[in-house]
């Protein structure tokens, strides 16, 4: 915090009170982690606060989205994949023996870099975590659904049909749909993956500006390759190379004044 | 000009191949449907053999293959679907060395010749477990038999169901088991079902099995008694053509079981073929 003294940036009240009150939510401890021999993520050290969007963007291969796999445990799918150090969500380890993993994933939410909505109507696509989790009996399943889908900006697009296949939907639709699918639920935090490398700008405007209203409610943790979009819409950037965060600062900082040398290289386009 | 004059001889001869199978089944067919349409009306159709055999329908024929089918589809849809979702799904649980031994039998299976599965069943079922020459030895026979093909067709469906599915589907907090039975499987039913119906198919027109099983040469009482003898359709066409005392006059029976398992079978085919081109199509 005191380093923003240290640029003499003017400070503005109204965001520095919003950056303070940030609770912690996600705290990676001393974390590394191999593919075999791969080492892949090195020595991860931060702390991601609640209700805020985080980006985390560098190079292809960085292991940004190793990184984001490891908050929902859908690294354990991966047999030879092994991990040292703690990550904790509310001060809980989320990899210690007692933890319920499904229970972790309906708490930690995940959009993937293609929409993947199953090959369901747009109702059951949404109602699939409600169900499986046994959430909800039929009456609350309707309001639940309807809420998930006007929470993703799409309930106005597609409240006439709800039983046409998800499959006829467009890309953005899809991927709001995937959205909705993981908000349905109730999830407190919401890991996006290069969620709109496969949009057009228009798709991905809006999804942007879902992700501004959805960090009212939940902890938003985004990867991207996409500079512009880190800097239009995330709070907190970490830059990230070979496995290494280099830079982890407001997302202001990152862009105007990055300490690291790879930083700007990176931001001004020198590499990527 | 010497060269294109070896090219255009060598496609036609390859062409001529290629209209020489097509020519031998339609002919077959022809042949078959030409001599069996004659004998088809609603009499044939419903009514057991009589005159000793030498005349009558082959209604009792039809109800036994139809019991056997469905007895067999019972048995082994269950039996080969469970063992298609263990190797695409559970293979990583278990020693590899376990998976390969399971492959190597499937693939074993698959070769084996029918009658050696008739052996089996004979073997195995009618008098080891002592169910005796009954519908439900031939059934449960000739569902080993279907095994290997619902199982390959069956595992190469599941494993056709894209990736992403299932890591939706774990990523919101589903079980491994609860994303097979609600993603997986459903998306891999039309591959499974078409699976299925080959491997019936071939069942439906087997012999050798169902003549070491239990299959009767003529009951005079039909029942829908699982543990009793049968006749069917496959079986009475070989008792027909050899065992009878006069095979020239049962002619026109042969015809007329032979032109309806033939349909049978075609057309169980065809629905496979349909069905996974309309598979197909909408998975585009």
């Amino acid at each position: 915090m005191m380093r923003d003294i240290k640029y003499k940036k003017p400070i503005d009240p109204f965001e520095e009170i919003i950056f303070q009150k940030a609770e912690e939510k996600i705290e990676f401890d001393d974390f590394n982690l191999w593919y075999d021999d791969n080492y892949v993520l090195k020595d991860i050290d931060i702390e991601i606060k609640s209700n805020m969007i985080t980006a985390f963007m560098g190079p292809s291969g960085c292991g940004k989205s190793s990184l984001l796999r490891s908050i929902n445990r859908m690294n354990d799918l991966i047999p030879e994949c092994r991990y040292t150090g703690e990550i904790e969500i509310d001060g809980i380890d989320i990899n210690s023996p007692n933890t319920d993993v499904y229970e972790l994933r309906k708490k930690v939410g995940m959009v993937f870099q293609k929409s993947n909505p199953f090959p369901m109507s747009i109702y059951d696509n949404v109602a699939y975590g409600p169900r499986i989790h046994k959430m909800a009996n039929r009456n609350l399943l309707d309001q639940l659904v309807e809420r998930s889908l006007r929470e993703a900006a799409l309930w106005e697009e597609v409240s006439d049909r709800l039983d046409d296949d998800s499959l006829s939907l467009s890309g953005g639709q899809q991927q709001r749909l995937c959205i909705a699918r993981a908000i349905a639920v109730e999830p407190e935090i919401i890991l996006l993956d290069e969620p709109c490398s496969a949009l057009d700008p228009i798709a991905t405007a809006k999804i942007e500006v879902l992700m501004r209203k959805l960090k009212e409610k939940y902890t938003v943790v985004l990867v991207t390759h996409n500079l512009q979009q880190a800097a239009r819409v995330s709070d907190m950037t970490a830059f990230m190379y070979l496995g290494k965060i280099i830079e982890f600062d407001r997302t202001k900082e990152i862009f105007e004044n990055p300490r690291e040398e790879l930083t700007e290289n990176y931001i001004t386009g020198k590499f990527g | 000009m010497d060269k294109l004059r070896k090219e255009k001889i060598f496609f036609s001869l390859f062409k001529l191949i290629s209209l020489s199978i097509v020519s031998i089944v339609l002919i077959t067919l022809f042949f078959i449907f030409a001599n069996g349409l004659s004998v088809f009306n609603l009499d044939f159709l419903t009514r057991p053999p009589e005159q000793g055999m030498l005349g009558g329908g082959i209604s009792s024929p039809i109800a036994g293959t139809i019991m056997i089918m469905m007895l067999t589809v019972i048995f082994a849809i269950p039996l080969g679907v469970g063992a298609a979702i263990f190797l695409s799904e559970y293979k990583e649980n278990v020693d590899p060395k376990v998976v390969r031994i399971i492959r190597l039998a499937i693939n074993n299976l698959a070769g084996v010749p029918s009658i050696v599965y008739g052996l089996l069943g004979l073997g195995l079922f009618v008098l080891f477990m002592n169910l005796g020459f009954s519908v439900l030895s031939a059934s449960l026979t000739l569902s080993f038999l279907t095994l290997p093909v619902i199982i390959a067709a069956s595992e190469e469906a599941i494993k056709n169901v894209p990736h992403f599915y299932r890591e939706a589907s774990l990523a919101l907090g589903a079980t491994k088991w609860e994303t097979i039975r609600n993603v997986v499987l459903p998306s891999a039913l039309p591959g499974i079902l078409t699976a299925c119906i080959l491997g019936l198919s071939r069942a439906a027109g087997e012999t050798a099995p169902l003549l070491m099983t239990g299959a009767a040469y003529y009951l005079p009482r039909f029942s829908w008694n699982i543990f009793r003898q049968f006749m069917a359709l496959s079986t009475h066409i070989f008792y027909m053509a050899t065992q009878s005392p006069n095979p020239d006059l049962t002619r026109p029976i042969q015809y007329g079981t032979i032109s309806l398992l033939l349909f049978i079978v075609v057309s169980m085919n065809m629905t496979a073929i349909l069905l996974r081109a309309h598979y197909r199509r909408k998975l585009r």
